[in-house]
């Protein structure tokens, strides 16, 4: 349990490490309450403004943290899967967005941070299946939810 | 203010835009948005490919900036909901990308948006979205 979640945070820095669109966002690895949930905060600041009378962070963003969110999840699921080449197909760039559906719930608070919650829910040969939630402090009050698929190219097997 | 001064101007106004450091040309009431590409924007360094969320982002804002466009008396239209498809790795170089208006109503726009890079013909990516139109009074 405990190996998992270090696991889930070693993860999650080098995803962002390795990133430059979430290093360029300032993304920060936040703990989950599941070792198989990928969490990540995106950090308010005032270039990523998409309204701003409202001073509320732009959805493009939030967009961007769900995404990466999700991808952390589904590396976790990878790495819950014991079969060979599971290691290395946890790595970035195993994995590609099929599609990707955000429902904006309401604007987030002015000049919040946004966290963000992932679950791979499912996870076939080639395909993971990912809900995924934005919110300020109380996942229950969504600011956004997400519904994704991302095709997954495991290490020594075709797609 | 010409079409174009304005779309620039209100480009100009979401801090967010210059991060993307997106613009849009008009020719006529046809609008291009451009995406340059940018290191910052890299999600997948091994290919290079730009991140799946800028792209989504970018689609996102090339449709509210379509409504802007065109719907000169409202303000900044809220996102309802968006489906992004991916179609190919949006790779190290300039993504460009057209909103089509499918119905306005009277609160509620249905638009899709589509991008490329090389070429019109093999879309990067599309989006289609819902958008909550506010009057300039509420």
């Amino acid at each position: 349990m405990t190996d998992a979640i270090l696991d889930a945070a070693e993860l999650g820095r080098e995803m962002m490490r390795r990133t430059p669109q979430s290093a360029a966002l300032g993304f920060e690895y936040v703990a989950a309450p599941e070792p198989d949930v990928g969490a990540m905060k995106a950090p308010f600041r005032d270039d990523l403004v998409g309204d701003p009378v409202g001073q509320v962070i732009a959805g493009g963003v939030i967009t961007t943290l769900l995404d990466h969110t999700c991808g952390l999840a589904i590396s976790l699921a990878l790495r819950a899967q014991e079969a060979p080449g599971a290691e290395a197909a946890a790595r970035m760039g195993a994995m590609a967005t099929l599609d990707f559906r955000i429902d904006y719930m309401r604007p987030a608070r002015p000049r919040s941070d946004v966290i963000g919650r992932a679950h791979c829910y499912r996870i076939t040969r080639s395909v993971a299946f990912v809900r995924a939630v934005a919110f300020e402090d109380d996942p229950a009050d969504p600011i956004a939810t997400a519904q994704a698929a991302f095709a997954i190219n495991r290490a020594g097997a075709g797609a | 203010m010409s079409p174009q001064e304005r779309l620039n101007a209100g480009l100009a106004q979401i801090p967010y835009v210059r991060f993307l450091g997106m613009r849009a040309e008009l020719a006529g009431d046809e609008m291009t948005a451009i995406l340059p590409f940018s290191e910052h924007l890299v999600g997948n360094p091994v290919i290079p490919a730009l991140h799946g969320g800028v792209v989504g982002a970018f689609l996102e804002m090339t449709a509210l900036a379509q409504l802007f466009v065109s719907q000169t008396q409202r303000r900044q239209p809220k996102t309802i909901d968006v489906t992004i498809e991916y179609l190919r790795p949006a790779r190290a170089q300039t993504t460009f990308a057209r909103a089509h208006l499918r119905r306005i109503g009277r609160r509620i726009a249905n638009v899709q948006v589509e991008a490329w890079q090389d070429r019109r013909g093999s879309p990067v990516a599309a989006l289609h979205g819902h958008f909550l139109l506010r009057s300039a009074e509420g």
